[in-house]
């Protein structure tokens, strides 16, 4: 399979996203200038963590202008992978191609560190290699991931099953305490109606290898692998 | 018209913080009259901050020479060591103390944009962060907000930038009320072929100006930092820059880009005094002079006069010397990141820096007389009265303590020991993928993804001791720096450092800035681990006194591979206890007189430099033969301390317990034999089946170790003498993680 990674002006993630579908899991990847048009060629887009424009005016504000959202928006549209990580779920808010916004952090504070996620939906074409429950331990790293959904919003992600990672402790316990940022329900991950696209505050990129805090990473990139074959 | 010989006024000259002798020798200079710019431009390069006027002399006594140095301290804008297989790595420490105690925010975040752009215009991708920091009183409200302003200033460069924020310290002492210590440090990759130099050579070549346009922001700021701060410093809160990181972002990659093709002759930033001291630094370098167009700079604001030009300290701006017929390809790369590229002069071989405002000459000024030739001033150091008095301290004055773990609690949740995630989960530690050791532990460490190698790198400085005796002081900032390293399982290259005093036109300044740098010198040899550069930062001093003398050593290591990577952390299951290194109960200087008793007094520890090498070799040789399990230095809060910081793991949230025994020395005070800061001593862990092994090792190689405990227990157990000490491991936790967050809490 092929990834395509965005680079934006102010991404910083990008090739962090790079090395691991590259080098650790050993897939077809490549860059995308955000002036490019066409992305026809690759099975996932990754959007990645970062600044794009600086955060000017707001987090993904002026990314969903770039000339190559248009073709990410297409490629969304043909059920084709798209996933947003961090900057890159601001960004998907931005665009429409997920319900929601996500807010300064509950303590107006940067934050970086592990977080515990329990993985609420394993039956998607990001988590099929996930067990049902399972507790993945994964870093954020933000200032905006306070994920806010109105009422309605959040009823239709609820009965779509759309809710895919919530914050929680190790034991798998989803509260306030286990809550970093005051996300809407602990809310750090979500994908559309159709499944295709994912957009977490949360960087799996981060934790793929044996030397960084946890592996848990690998099973959403295995997830997609899994789920083209 | 006004003559401009008549606006230079000796009230003007004074302003501009020249002596009446500087004067006269830029008339010498000149041969005549300057004009208003150019004697901003000569007060802005004779600035202590740009021409080290009151330390170069003393800094000659640094170590810098070695077989790994790739750029020397001092050649350029930082130093490059060799890390074998072609690769490099260059390093540097710098200071925004100034800036930052006037607008915490901004003054820290351009202190990270500085850094950052020392560290690319070697040709380097910077790849990590490190932030030694030192303010008052954590108490007060003042010191709470400058302390909150820094870390979000810095979380806020480094975060958007996208560089890993890895380590530092954060401390606080009185005797840095009014006056914060923000030092920056950053550190970069590259390959040799790749060096890139500040030179401007080639006569005909451009001159380029490349990143933000030019404003009024940082008007002086050079001379600012060489001033004492008083109460009216708030009025020059012009002098400080604002930063944007998103544009130094687009800057350093652009500028990586360029410098891998082979269009670029000499690259510079414009830091402190801006366009001045970039044209006439890359023009010394090269040999040759530099004839610059003003009228062509991009400006953000309308009217501004070449005074303003010259000295303006805008950020996020560079300055390239580049091929005659490259320009196409420099803009090609510049505009593709949306940037704009500038030709701005051309190279010469006048050994002049010619300005000119479109067709008028408004400052033509000998490269250097701004340079080489910048007055140099041999200090008349003389040692302070108070050393004797404040050294001079006699057991009976410390008051035995008998609630011992009551003590331990205490120092735990004292802000200088207490865990400090609430300052480095505001940066973005992990970014690049890279950070195999976060922040906390002895060390930070590094992996390179281009070799099998990693890199640790440490902060280190005691103020504390500095004060004290300034060149035993200056000996630990080092050895201390070295035993972090060593104990992340590197073996230390070499250091860079950043001297913050006071006024050091004051004798017992003087006197403390000359004994340090005997003191870091003397270890730097002893280690092999030549200095590379750094930057000196003086005028740290307001109406009631200056800093505590304060060398901030930043040291680098290479690991050679993962598996000798050790933490500070007590690992899971079961296990012996080693001390490595003297018993010993030196209590002069040590936190626990200053925090528990009040006591900022006695004789600090003293540094055997043969004992610390041997520990050192010794702890690195086992760690790398597999026999250990973690490394801990014995510094702050002495023994007692370090094994309780050996048992939390503050990233896997566990807790282990201990059951230790620690012998009471000549003193018979148990207090002196926990708290003690004895130097030379590092605590290491090792399953019950290696612990003998060691020891036997460690005997015939002549390095004192002993077991002194187990790990893996339910609770923290301590006995000291006669003494026996009980807490219980969530105690322990509680005081240790909390304490901080809760304090800084309370007032928001």
């Amino acid at each position: 399979m092929k990834y395509g990674v965005i680079v934006f002006p102010g991404s910083n993630c990008d090739h962090d996203c790079f090395w691991v579908t590259g080098n650790v899991i050993k897939q077809d990847v490549k860059f995308i200038w955000h002036k490019e048009k066409n992305v026809n060629d690759v099975d996932c887009i990754i959007l990645p963590g970062g600044f794009s424009y600086g955060d000017y005016l707001r987090t993904g504000a002026i990314a969903r202008f770039s000339p190559v959202m248009e073709s990410v928006i297409k490629h969304a549209e043909k059920g084709k992978l798209v996933l947003g990580i961090c900057n890159g779920f601001q960004i998907l808010t931005e665009c429409g191609l997920l319900p929601g916004t996500l807010m300064r952090n509950r303590d107006l504070r940067f934050i970086c560190k592990d977080v515990y996620l329990s993985v609420e939906n394993n039956s998607t074409r990001f988590t099929n290699c996930a067990q049902e429950g399972q507790i993945l331990s994964i870093p954020i790293a933000h200032g905006e991931g306070n994920y806010y959904a109105n009422a309605q919003e959040l009823t239709k992600l609820k009965e779509n099953n759309q809710i895919i990672f919530r914050y929680c402790d190790r034991e798998g316990k989803i509260n306030s305490y286990s809550n970093p940022n005051g996300s809407l329900e602990n809310i750090a991950g979500i994908v559309n109606k159709n499944g295709n696209v994912l957009g977490m505050m949360p960087h799996p990129e981060r934790c793929c290898e044996n030397m960084m805090s946890s592996m848990d990473g690998i099973v959403i990139f295995d997830s997609i692998i899994n789920s083209l074959n | 018209m006004k003559k401009h010989e008549d606006t230079i006024t000796p009230e003007v000259i004074k302003k501009h913080g020249i002596t009446e002798e500087e004067y006269e020798k830029i008339l010498g200079f000149l041969n005549r009259v300057p004009t208003l710019t150019e004697l901003g431009i000569f007060s802005v390069m004779w600035s202590e901050h740009c021409s080290y006027k009151h330390s170069r002399a003393v800094l000659k006594l640094f170590p810098t020479e070695g077989p790994g140095i790739l750029v020397k301290a001092g050649e350029e804008n930082a130093g490059v060591i060799d890390i074998g297989e072609g690769w490099a790595i260059s390093f540097k420490v710098e200071s925004h103390n100034h800036p930052s105690a006037i607008e915490p925010f901004q003054g820290a975040a351009t202190g990270i944009g500085g850094i950052i752009r020392d560290i690319f215009t070697m040709g380097a991708r910077p790849i990590a962060l490190m932030d030694p920091l030192r303010f008052g009183d954590v108490n007060s409200p003042k010191v709470q907000s400058l302390l909150k302003g820094v870390v979000s200033g810095i979380a806020h460069y480094g975060n958007c930038i996208g560089i890993p924020t890895v380590g530092g310290e954060t401390y606080f002492d009185d005797a840095y009320e009014g006056n914060p210590l923000v030092n920056v440090f950053c550190l970069g990759i590259l390959r040799h072929e790749k060096l890139a130099r500040g030179a401007a050579t080639g006569v005909g070549n451009s001159v380029v100006y490349v990143g933000a346009a030019t404003g009024r922001d940082g008007i002086h700021g050079a001379t600012f930092a060489s001033e004492e701060l008083d109460d009216n410093s708030i009025e020059d809160r012009s002098a400080v820059q604002v930063g944007d990181p998103f544009l130094e972002k687009l800057l350093l990659e652009a500028c990586l880009e360029l410098l891998h093709g082979h269009s670029v002759v000499g690259i510079q930033d414009m830091g402190a005094a801006g366009l001045t001291c970039s044209t006439c630094e890359t023009a010394s370098r090269g040999g040759s002079g530099i004839e610059i167009d003003i009228s062509k700079v991009p400006m953000r604001e309308t009217g501004m006069n070449a005074y303003e030009t010259m000295l303006s300290e805008s950020q996020e701006r560079m300055l390239m010397i580049v091929e005659n017929d490259q320009m196409e390809k420099v803009n090609s790369i510049f505009e593709k990141w949306d940037l704009h590229a500038v030709e701005i002069g051309k190279v010469n071989n006048s050994g002049i820096m010619t300005v000119k405002n479109g067709s008028q000459v408004v400052a033509e000024i000998p490269v250097k007389a701004l340079t080489d030739e910048a007055p140099a001033y041999h200090s008349s150091p003389c040692k302070p009265v108070y050393i004797e008095k404040a050294q001079n301290l006699s057991d009976c004055e410390i008051p035995e303590q008998y609630d011992l773990g009551d003590i331990i609690l205490r120092l735990l949740g004292n802000p200088n020991i207490a865990c400090k995630r609430w300052v480095w989960e505001q940066y973005d530690h992990m970014v690049m993928t890279n950070t195999v050791v976060l922040p906390g532990s002895d060390a930070a460490v590094i992996r390179l993804k281009e070799t099998n190698k990693l890199i640790a790198m440490s902060s280190d400085g005691n103020g504390r001791y500095c004060y004290l005796d300034p060149y035993e002081g200056g000996k630990i900032a080092v050895a201390e720096s070295a035993r972090n390293i060593v104990c992340s399982g590197a073996k230390p290259l070499a250091v860079t450092d950043c001297m913050n005093f006071g006024n050091p036109t004051k004798n017992d300044v003087a006197w403390q800035f000359r004994k340090c740098v005997e003191g870091m010198s003397e270890a730097c040899e002893c280690f092999s681990t030549p200095v590379t550069g750094g930057n000196v930062s003086f005028y740290n001093e307001n109406p009631w006194g200056a800093i505590d003398p304060t060398p901030i050593v930043g040291m680098v290591g290479l690991i050679e591979k993962e598996e000798h990577v050790r933490k500070q952390w007590f690992p899971d299951g079961k296990g012996k206890i080693i001390l490595v290194g003297p018993l010993g109960d030196e209590i002069g200087g040590s936190l626990y007189l200053k925090e528990i008793h009040g006591l900022k007094r006695g004789l600090p520890p003293r540094m055997n430099l043969k004992t610390e090498k041997g520990v050192q070799d010794f702890v690195l040789k086992i760690i790398k033969k597999g026999d250990v399990l973690s490394a801990h230095d014995v510094s702050d809060g002495g023994l007692a301390i370090a094994l309780a910081e050996s048992c939390i793991n503050i990233h896997q949230d566990t807790i282990t317990g201990i059951d230790a025994k620690i012998p009471v020395c000549l003193s018979g005070r148990e207090d002196f034999a926990l708290f003690g800061e004895t130097q030379s001593r590092i605590i290491l862990s090792a399953v019950s089946e290696k612990a003998d092994d060691v020891i036997e090792q460690a005997a015939k190689g002549g390095v004192q170790a002993r077991i002194i405990g187990d790990y893996g227990v339910d609770s923290f157990c301590l006995k000291v003498g006669s003494k026996s000490i009980k807490i219980e491991l969530p105690e322990i936790k509680q005081a240790y993680l909390n304490t901080l967050e809760e304090l800084l809490k309370r007032n928001e």
